[in-house]
């Protein structure tokens, strides 16, 4: 039987060409409009095994969203995601979907899988914009908890982004009807899975803080993802969803450091508490020269850019010093995100230098086609030897070595190792290293109980993330050491039903 | 928040700032600091803490205006607020009962030294302090440092008050007046600390100095701050800001806090542009 092409043909998303988007911050894949979405929704062929809802770490019902987009119900469709997922915007751009429910899709045995995070990403930008413009339907807005009858026109306010249907501030009556005590809940970091973990508490009906250091929300999703794959307008709107289900957010406050969380539960403000504060401290390469001006880590080079808005100096204060010839060490997402970001700052030569091959760069392969058509090089098993000094303080070249793989070390990829004699050294005067994060330790030493491993990194003792210290969990980076948002926000959601269980067991 | 409450002029360009930050008040420490953020559009400056006040919810902040950021808060009054203000961070001074300390500032060094030499006294050291400015007027804080002191020596570059000299001259002749010094404490400009351990390390006095490095978030988080001790990476906001003076790289830290010299510059000439004129010397 001849396979018709609505089936064959994935509906691509459109994209800026790589001419244009080396040069501005503009976000890189444009979305899919209407027509598209409902085509590629369509070619979904609502399989009974659904095999694509076991590849996705926050359960949402794929087939069943994706069905309602087919009929072109596109509101509903962002509300059955939200049922298990709280920020569905984000996960739309920056999950691994390849090696996820895509990786699974029974379309994909034969022929493409459907394009999960693309129509993912269409249902919830097309609700938010809709909804910003007049939410004014039968109920007042597709927020999962709200029922109301629309009272209002326009009922929403723009400016707080919160309902003006009722008096109060809609606070969700919990969706599987489970009475609950009534308890608070301290959640620390608003990353993706502080934010996930306190969304799924406050759906549950309790009552939740979230508590920031950094003046701004959102973790990595603000300080750590550009602009250009991730808009910060998007990351607004999400936190602004999770604080519409009645979560306080305060910012600039270091847990471990202003408030000491042992004191918070101690005191009875908060009966349990969600620790989710990332990987929060540098990994440098440890080769000579590494402090010269014009040697900066992934995580300086991108707060800089995306949290501090270097790229507006002088209208913004806080510069970034970038020279015409970079090399970024490693080859995860986040080194992708430096080079690309190095283009846009006006780099002419931006080098990736990493130690292995291409099969093992943990970058996104999408990520790595963006790169390379917007002009990355790859300079692959490839290692820094050294980093050499201009003579005044600055960096002029960089000493590296050719690598060969041999045998499988403890991660199960092939061991790079150096090739004698083969060292070269490339002219470069800015160098970003991306070679991962450890577990930030400001917390973690200020809370008396807690136990860590090795690493430093939080010891999580059952699936929920239960640590050492009754009532208190942890989940994402902090536990895992550097993963993925949506690794992240499945922690934090396992975390959330595991202080559900543990709050009605001491009710 | 972080309401300015009170504002005063205590030399030249020099600012003491009282400010609204009950949580940051009620866990400080001595040696600990604070990132500052102006408005929106300002960066996250590290300021040290210079004096808190759990009771009143209020730290106290002392600012030279050097850059643009330090200009901005030059300009704000009692009554307006910062858009952030985050902390306590770093480690805080390690504060034992070792006998005699002398504490050596330079310049606004001063103002993060009168917590640390205001717990030396309470817990039974003696408190020696040595004062250097270029100048008579820039000479701050004189009355809170002697009373938080045994001995105080003021010292000026130009001999315009106390001593006529550098600090490093006013301690040697201490040591070599044969005083039992059992632990020194240096906060000030790079190359002031720098010349303070060289002198105390020939006499075998322990010495801790605070340093400035450049920060972005000032928890961990960037990295920027590193600086070498002991031949080992540390990050000034996590494992500092204070080290054992006898193992810091001082010349690496002055190449590093020079990195953005060029932007700090045009940053400063476009507000002095903005405001007709630099304020150094307004009184």
């Amino acid at each position: 039987m001849q396979v018709p092409r609505e089936i064959v043909d994935r509906v691509e998303m459109p994209k800026q060409s790589p001419e244009d988007r080396r040069s501005n911050f503009r976000e890189v894949a444009l979305g899919l409009d209407p027509e598209l979405a409902v085509r590629e929704a369509k070619r979904c062929i609502q399989c009974k095994t659904k095999p694509c809802t076991k590849g996705c770490p926050v359960e949402v019902e794929i087939p069943d969203f994706i069905a309602l987009m087919a009929e072109g119900k596109f509101a509903e469709a962002d509300a059955k995601i939200k049922e298990k997922n709280s920020l569905p915007a984000i996960c739309g751009r920056v999950c691994p979907q390849e090696s996820q429910c895509e990786s699974l899709c029974t379309l994909g045995k034969k022929f493409k899988p459907v394009a999960v995070g693309a129509l993912e990403r269409f249902a919830a930008d097309w609700t938010r914009e809709r909804k910003s413009a007049s939410c004014c339907e039968d109920t007042c807005c597709a927020e999962p908890c709200c029922a109301e009858p629309c009272r209002a026109e326009p009922c929403r306010d723009e400016s707080a982004n919160t309902c003006t249907c009722s008096e109060e501030p809609a606070v969700c009556a919990p969706a599987d009807g489970i009475k609950r005590p009534s308890a608070r809940v301290a959640v620390i970091g608003s990353g993706p899975a502080g934010l996930t973990c306190a969304a799924e508490l406050a759906l549950m009906g309790y009552g939740v803080d979230i508590y920031e250091s950094l003046h701004e929300t959102g973790g990595v999703l603000r300080y750590g993802i550009p602009e250009f794959r991730l808009p910060k307008a998007i990351v607004n709107q999400e936190v602004d969803y999770v604080r519409s289900l009645g979560v306080r957010i305060f910012t600039n406050v270091v847990v471990g450091m202003t408030l000491n969380l042992s004191e918070m539960l101690a005191k009875g403000e908060y009966q349990a508490a969600f620790i989710g504060t990332g990987a929060g401290l540098p990994y440098f390469l440890g080769v000579p020269g590494e402090n010269l001006n014009g040697v900066y880590s992934a995580n300086e080079f991108l707060t800089r850019v995306n949290l501090m808005k270097a790229y507006k100096f002088p209208e913004y204060d806080t510069p970034v010093k970038i020279g015409k010839r970079v090399v970024v060490v490693g080859a995860g997402n986040v080194a992708m995100d430096a080079a690309r970001t190095s283009l846009r700052l006006g780099a002419e030569d931006v080098k990736i230098v990493y130690r292995r091959s291409r099969t093992e760069m943990p970058a996104r392969l999408e990520e790595i086609e963006n790169a390379e058509e917007e002009g990355v090089q790859m300079f692959l098993l490839t290692n820094p030897v050294r980093i050499i000094s201009d003579g005044k303080g600055g960096v002029a070249a960089m000493e590296c070595i050719k690598m060969e793989l041999g045998e499988p070390d403890a991660s199960g990829r092939r061991r790079p190792v150096p090739v004698p004699g083969s060292e070269f050294t490339m002219d470069v005067d800015t160098v970003v290293v991306a070679v991962g994060q450890g577990p930030n330790p400001l917390l973690t030493r200020a809370t008396e109980g807690l136990a860590l491993n090795r690493r430093g990194n939080i010891e999580a003792r059952d699936e929920y993330g239960a640590t050492s210290i009754p009532g208190v969990w942890a989940g994402g980076d902090i536990v895992t050491g550097a993963a993925t948002v949506i690794s992240a926000m499945g922690a934090g959601k396992r975390a959330a039903r595991g202080i559900d269980i543990w709050l009605r067991s001491q009710s | 928040m972080f309401r300015i409450m009170e504002k005063r002029l205590l030399a030249p360009a020099v600012h003491q700032l009282v400010v609204e930050a009950p949580l940051v008040a009620r866990s400080a420490r001595p040696g600990n600091f604070v990132i500052v953020r102006t408005n929106e559009t300002g960066e996250r400056i590290p300021l040290t803490i210079a004096d808190y006040d759990p009771e009143k919810g209020s730290i106290m902040l002392v600012v030279q205006e050097v850059g643009k950021s330090t200009m901005d808060i030059g300009m704000m009054e009692a009554g307006d607020s910062f858009a952030d203000v985050a902390g306590p961070l770093g480690q805080a001074t390690p504060i034992k009962k070792v006998g005699t300390v002398v504490g050596v500032a330079g310049g606004i060094g001063v103002a993060p030294l009168l917590p640390q030499i205001k717990l030396h006294k309470a817990i039974g050291n003696h408190v020696i302090t040595i004062v250097g400015a270029r100048t008579r007027e820039l000479l701050i804080l004189k009355d809170e440092v002697e009373k938080a002191s045994h001995e105080t020596i003021f010292a000026t570059d130009d001999g315009t008050f106390g001593y006529h000299g550098f600090v490093t001259a006013a301690l040697e002749e201490l040591i070599k007046a044969g005083r039992q010094i059992d632990e020194a404490t240096a906060i000030g400009p790079v190359r002031m600390m720098q010349a303070t351990c060289n002198l105390t390390r020939k006499h075998n006095i322990p010495t801790i100095v605070s340093l400035n490095a450049v920060m972005v978030d000032g928890t961990g988080m960037c990295g920027c701050c590193r600086v070498t001790v002991g031949g080992e990476v540390k990050f000034s906001c996590v494992d500092g800001p204070d080290f054992d003076g006898h193992a810091v790289d001082f010349d690496e830290l002055v190449s590093r806090q020079a990195f953005f010299r060029d932007e700090e510059n045009l940053a400063r000439e476009l507000a002095e542009q903005k405001r007709g004129g630099c304020r150094c010397h307004e009184k």
